[in-house]
């Protein structure tokens, strides 16, 4: 079996964001950017699928500019086995993004897609969704147990209730979330390995998509500064002051 | 000319700080404290494949070169690990490249891939308490016996010998009367650490207490013709060829302990508020800082300049010691700087500082002091007379 995993390139979640001044924006000069960590986890999961015996070949896509490249190399050296970079130097909403990924799963036959459940940049949280949808196929997202059995998967999601578990046909869509599993640490030799493997180099075109701008961004703002506290003495004086402000 | 990182180094300088996220200060801390050798941060770095960055790939490792071992080295450092996390690894990541470059198929096949698989430790015997800096004056012995040598003398200052079960040694083979040049007559071998025939004693210091050093009393130890490295004679020239590339490596580490100290204390001059403000709102405490800054920085384009002028196969003595040198002594005024921004907390062992400022001692006076660095320089650079 056949996976296909999407890597987006994001802002180091390290990094201490810093909005431009002009609000059209955040800096991005000198920051360090990484794998989308839902993306790293998505990863990690084609390859214990791939260690348990399910899975046959894994795939990397990633749209985005010439830099992106290095994103592929890391999902390389976690363990596909090949890569597609579908170059694109402007911005991809979710929904170019999707058309794009949709063309590829059905270009390559994957049978599954497994994509993180939301990108930290934009945290849309709409792209793996709107791929099962122009396909028509199963999805379940926010995964976090993936197993596979010959031509159906179930998945387990964490919901407000507690453990939901999913039974869905492939191929189909999984998201991937935060506590599905701990991606490995990389090793040296694999790095080096992933310097030779192949990256195929395509346009949106190639997959017949065109760049759509679906929403505009208007201003990107930072959160507002913590306002000065006040010291209360008294649990008296906090339970008044809550009052005061209508909080309880 | 270009400043920066290739996308594989920079991918190595991401990989390893990621990696060593694994280890948070607190476990340095302990094991400063307990002095533990680090073991478990050792064997990720083996499973990483990481020990094998410098070593050929038919032994094992992968074949990069100094610029990227002293990329990986420093991140090591700069991640909190210091010299603890450093000097637990610096051994078989570099010390054994004379093995790579003067050992013979047999003993690069028996010797290599044991020292990157982990299975072999080592630790580098070549400073004695009667030489010093005057390598050429070491007073080890090893003469010629049927099929090897017996080995006796002292050694000092021999890192990791109580987690080690091989040592590289220097000894002289011809005595330094019989030599033409006092180069010449000394031999180097890796052979086993044999505790019957050798005591090791450990030395009580002022930091990098997870990571041991010794004295060595070495009495009547056997070693075999097989385990010389090159020829007979020679072990001084071999050595020479690793000065450099070694001072680049601690240069780097050095930086990377300076970076974690003044970035821990610009957080914490953000966070600190005394007198209605940020501590770090106050000129007296950015400029100190910003300064540390810029120093470590210009320390590590020389660093990076020599480390790169090497793996050209290019003469890199005068950049080499002169990164060696400004890192050791701008990493030094970083940690120190930083202890001052905190205060009082500075002098606190968990806000992790004083710990980099002990360290930082290191690599600040060894492999070479910035004396004899600075004898170096106003030899060959000034051409100034040689002053001892
Ligand atoms: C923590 C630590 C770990 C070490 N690990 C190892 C190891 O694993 N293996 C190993 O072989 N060695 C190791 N060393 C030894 C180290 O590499 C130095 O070579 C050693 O400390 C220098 O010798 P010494 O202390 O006898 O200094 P000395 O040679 O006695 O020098 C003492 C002082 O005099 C100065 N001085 C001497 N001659 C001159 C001159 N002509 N002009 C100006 N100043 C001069 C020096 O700069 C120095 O400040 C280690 C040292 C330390 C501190």
């Amino acid at each position: 079996m056949k996976v296909l995993v999407s890597v987006k390139r994001v802002v180091d979640y390290n990094v201490r964001i810093q909005v431009k001044s002009d609000g059209s924006g955040v800096v991005t000069d000198g920051v360090k950017f990484s794998m989308n960590p839902f993306d790293e986890i998505a990863m990690e999961e084609a390859v214990r699928l791939r260690e348990k015996g399910k899975v046959t070949e894994i795939v990397a896509v990633t749209i985005g500019g010439a830099k992106n490249e290095e994103t592929l190399r890391s999902a390389l050296a976690f363990g596909a086995d090949r890569a597609i970079h579908i170059k694109e130097e402007g911005e991809v909403q979710p929904l170019t993004a999707a058309k794009a990924f949709a063309a590829v799963l059905k270009k390559e036959g994957a049978q599954l897609f497994l994509c993180g459940k939301q990108a930290i940049d934009d945290d849309a949280n709409q792209t793996g969704q709107m791929v099962a949808s122009l396909l028509d196929i199963a999805q379940a997202t926010f995964a976090s147990k993936v197993e596979v059995d010959g031509s159906k998967a179930q998945i387990t999601r964490e919901i407000d209730a507690g453990l939901e578990t999913l039974e869905v046909d492939l191929p189909a869509v999984v998201s991937v979330d935060l506590r599905l599993n701990e991606p490995r640490y990389l090793k040296l030799p694999d790095i080096m390995k992933a310097k030779k493997k192949p990256i195929e180099t395509i346009g949106l075109g190639d997959v017949g998509v065109a760049v759509e701008a679906g929403t505009k961004t208007v201003k990107v703002a930072p959160p507002p500064a913590r306002a000065k506290g006040v010291m209360v003495k008294t649990v008296d004086e906090l339970v008044s002051a809550l009052k005061a402000k209508g909080l309880v | 000319m270009d400043f920066s990182l290739t996308p594989d180094q920079q991918n190595i300088r991401d990989t390893i700080l990621k990696h060593c996220q694994q280890f948070s200060p607190e476990y340095w801390l302990q094991h400063d404290h307990d002095g533990v050798f680090p073991q478990e941060f050792f064997r990720s770095m083996v499973e990483g494949g990481w020990l094998g960055m410098a070593m050929p790939s038919e032994y094992g490792g992968s074949g990069l070169g100094i610029t990227e071992a002293a990329v990986m080295m420093q991140a090591v450092a700069e991640s909190g690990a210091g010299m603890s996390g450093a000097s637990s690894i610096h051994i078989p990541v570099f010390s054994v490249q004379p093995v790579v470059l003067f050992g013979n198929e047999q003993q690069k096949k028996r010797i290599l891939p044991r020292v990157v698989g982990g299975e072999d430790r080592v630790c580098f015997a070549v400073t004695e308490p009667n030489a010093g800096l005057n390598t050429t004056e070491i007073k080890t012995r090893a003469e010629k016996r049927e099929g090897g040598y017996l080995v006796n003398g002292e050694k000092i200052w021999i890192s990791t010998a109580q987690v080690s079960n091989k040592m590289l040694l220097l000894a002289r083979t011809t005595p330094l009367e019989q030599v033409k040049k006092k180069t010449e007559g000394l031999s180097l071998f890796y052979t086993d650490l044999d505790r019957a025939k050798v005591e090791v004693r450990l030395i009580h210091k002022m930091g990098r207490h997870a990571v041991d050093s010794n004295m060595l009393f070495i009495n009547d130890l056997f070693v075999p013709e097989e385990d010389r490295i090159g020829e007979e004679g020679q072990g001084f020239k071999i050595l020479l060829h690793g000065l450099n590339p070694e001072r680049v490596l601690v240069a780097a580490e050095a930086i990377g302990i300076g970076r974690a100290a003044i970035f821990r204390a610009a957080r914490y001059a953000r966070e600190r508020i005394v007198f209605g403000r940020p501590i770090g709102m106050n000129q007296g405490i950015q400029h100190p800082l910003a300064k540390c800054w810029a120093q470590l920085e210009a320390a590590n384009l020389m660093v990076m300049k020599a480390a790169t002028l090497f793996d050209k196969g290019q003469e890199c003595g005068v950049e080499a010691n002169t990164g060696k040198y400004l890192a050791g002594e701008f990493a030094f005024e970083a940690c120190h700087t930083a202890m001052l921004t905190l205060g009082g907390m500075g002098y606190a062992q968990e806000y992790h500082i004083e710990r980099l400022l002990r360290e930082v001692l290191i690599p600040r006076t060894a492999p070479v002091s910035p004396h004899m660095i600075l004898n170096f320089l106003a030899e060959k650079v000034l051409e100034l007379p040689k002053s001892y």
